[in-house]
């Protein structure tokens, strides 16, 4: 279990004041100055030997993503950008820095716009996020007053956070229908390449972020890539906020260890499976679109994105949904079905097309409403819609529904028996136009 | 400010949110934010204007506010209960609350009540899954939902 002294978020709950002064009495905002006198390429060597993946669901190194921007600021100025677009179902990390530790984030900011020679940082929060985008703003009003971002600041790098706040798209929190939302278009993702390292925010070289990512960097370059990679597994360092949520007896965010047993997180924090732990259906340990993972596959699970990898799932936000053994496991994925069918930006054929064809049939599924030999045209589907889309959605609308199929068969059939069964004649016609 | 403004309030008053946000580069969403704070909702006769302001076509403009969930066409009522929908609610009972929801205002989904007092309307995830279910109403967060906590809601905004 992780140590008290090893928290990065120590205000995770808002028992503290979230203000500058409680932060600086936390020890943030210690020794900035000092840690960008080290320069650039030591910020970046220190990240990359920390370990540290990115924390917004694909897991990519941060440390490498800071290296890919250009070594000097040619006619086009960098930006720095970071994603507070948290709009996956189940996850609330981020929510949670943006309000009780934002200078955290502010701070980090500095950090990565100086490592990366950017000016100016834009942080997007979602929509729905209203409160959290007055405490950030609040923030950072007060980090200038103290002259530690703004012109001529202590720190000795000028340096503008800009809060901007989406709309109401879940898409939006893909990196490059960020930057588009940013420019005042259609929050629709861009191919890749160019990446956005070169042509990013207005053309110009731009790092897109999350928010725990950039939160995290101001500790670790304090403490030393050392203690952040000795915490957790290899390949899977550091500390992580969970948010579990579900069936669970005390739903919770909490910071933890990479790599934490799934059932000693639920146990130790949460109170354990409502019912206990025989009681347990299934989890989605990643947010809504990671596949599922049944009860059986739980009892020796360590929450990080390696072993879940290899279990067919993945770590994503690390937002943890439990299920127990009342959820009826159909009628969930359809939901989740219905969510990305709602979310697609109708850029790409397979995700518009799929997104809605995938959710009509696990509607009918969910009701036992089908034939048998559609599990595998579903699943066939599903696989045509992955890897097919310019961003994630596709894949992340499809792999609910492959987990699904994968762990779950036997209850869709018996849905579908019970229902065949159970069919009244006048009810045919209206089965067959559906 | 729900009384809807002749097309010359609405060509002047945006006229002047667009100028403030002169010199941005993508200014849209924030004009259509601010638009939508001072009328509730972006009628037509701005579109016009922040289109031809922006050197933008209609039909851009008109594409971005579709595609955003915020912005409204027309205005919503005088107070909006905005339901969660998403996975962690319903698992600690947001289906029924939302069905619930639904019969005691007589409401479907984004309608707006005869007497334009309420309008109902989903919304995915408001970040509160760890104190599911939650709603929104007039833009103040409420979490840990039941019925009774909800009726109370529902007879203060119907009030």
């Amino acid at each position: 279990m992780l140590k008290d002294q090893d928290r990065i978020f120590t205000n995770v709950y808002g028992l503290h004041d979230w203000g500058l002064k409680g932060a600086m009495q936390r020890g943030q905002w210690d020794g900035t100055k000092a840690i960008l006198e080290k320069g650039r390429d030591w910020i970046i060597e220190q990240m990359k030997a920390s370990g540290l993946r990115g924390r917004g669901g694909a897991g990519f190194p941060t440390g490498l993503k800071w290296s890919f921007m250009p070594k000097e600021v040619g006619e086009r100025p960098h930006y720095l950008v970071v994603n507070a677009d948290e709009s996956e179902p189940g996850t609330c990390k981020d929510r949670e820095i943006l309000r009780h530790d934002p200078h955290h984030l502010v701070e980090g900011c500095l950090i990565a716009g100086f490592a990366m020679r950017a000016h100016t940082a834009f942080i997007y929060v979602r929509g729905e996020f209203i409160r959290e985008r007055e405490r950030l703003q609040a923030a950072i009003d007060q980090a200038y007053e103290a002259k530690l971002i703004g012109k001529n600041n202590k720190n000795g790098w000028d340096f503008d956070i800009i809060v901007h706040h989406g709309a109401g798209a879940y898409i939006c929190g893909e990196e490059t229908a960020l930057l588009e939302s940013l420019e005042g278009k259609k929050g629709q993702p861009r191919l890749k390449p160019p990446f956005p390292a070169n042509v990013g925010l207005y053309g110009c070289p731009s790092t897109v972020n999350n928010v725990e990512s950039i939160a995290v960097a101001p500790t670790i370059l304090r403490r030393g890539a050392s203690w952040f990679s000795g915490l957790g597994k290899p390949n899977n360092t550091g500390t992580k906020l969970f948010a579990i949520s579900g069936h669970v007896e005390r739903p919770c965010v909490v910071e933890e260890e990479m790599g934490i047993p799934f059932r000693e997180l639920v146990e130790r924090h949460c109170g354990g499976i409502r019912g206990g732990w025989d009681n347990l259906k299934a989890i989605i340990p990643g947010g809504s679109s990671v596949p599922l993972l049944p009860a059986s596959e739980c009892d020796e699970l360590d929450m990080d994105f390696d072993t879940l990898r290899g279990k067919q799932s993945g770590l994503g936000t690390a937002a943890v949904i439990v299920m127990d053994k009342s959820t009826d496991v159909i009628k969930a994925i359809a939901r989740i079905a219905y969510f990305y069918k709602h979310e697609s930006c109708g850029q790409c054929t397979p995700c518009r097309e799929g997104t809605g064809w995938m959710w009509r049939v696990m509607e009918r599924m969910a009701r036992g409403e089908a034939q048998k030999s559609e599990i595998d045209t579903l699943f066939n589907v599903t696989k045509q819609v992955e890897g097919h889309t310019i961003c994630a959605l596709g894949d992340a609308a499809a792999w609910p529904i492959q987990g699904l199929i994968r762990h779950f068969r036997p209850e869709i059939e018996q849905r579908i028996d019970e229902f065949t069964r159970n069919a009244k004649p006048a009810e045919a016609p209206l089965a067959a136009a559906e | 400010m729900t009384c809807p403004a002749s097309a010359e309030e609405v060509a002047k008053r945006v006229t002047e949110i667009v100028e403030d946000h002169a010199g941005r580069e993508g200014p849209l969403l924030l004009i259509l934010h601010d638009v939508q704070e001072t009328y509730g909702y972006v009628p037509g006769a701005a579109v016009k204007v922040i289109a031809e302001k922006l050197n933008l076509s209609r039909a851009e403009v008109h594409g971005v506010m579709s595609f955003y969930h915020d912005y409204r066409e027309k205005p919503a009522g005088r107070h909006v209960i905005r339901l969660c929908r998403a996975e962690a609610c319903q698992s600690l009972g947001g289906e029924r609350l939302a069905d619930h929801a639904r019969k005691q205002l007589g409401l479907d989904w984004h309608e707006t009540s005869a007497d334009g007092a309420v309008t109902l309307e989903p919304v995915f995830c408001l970040g509160l899954c760890a104190s599911a279910p939650a709603a929104t109403v007039d833009g103040k967060l409420v979490a840990r939902l039941d019925e009774d906590r909800l009726d109370a809601a529902i007879r203060e905004v119907s009030a």
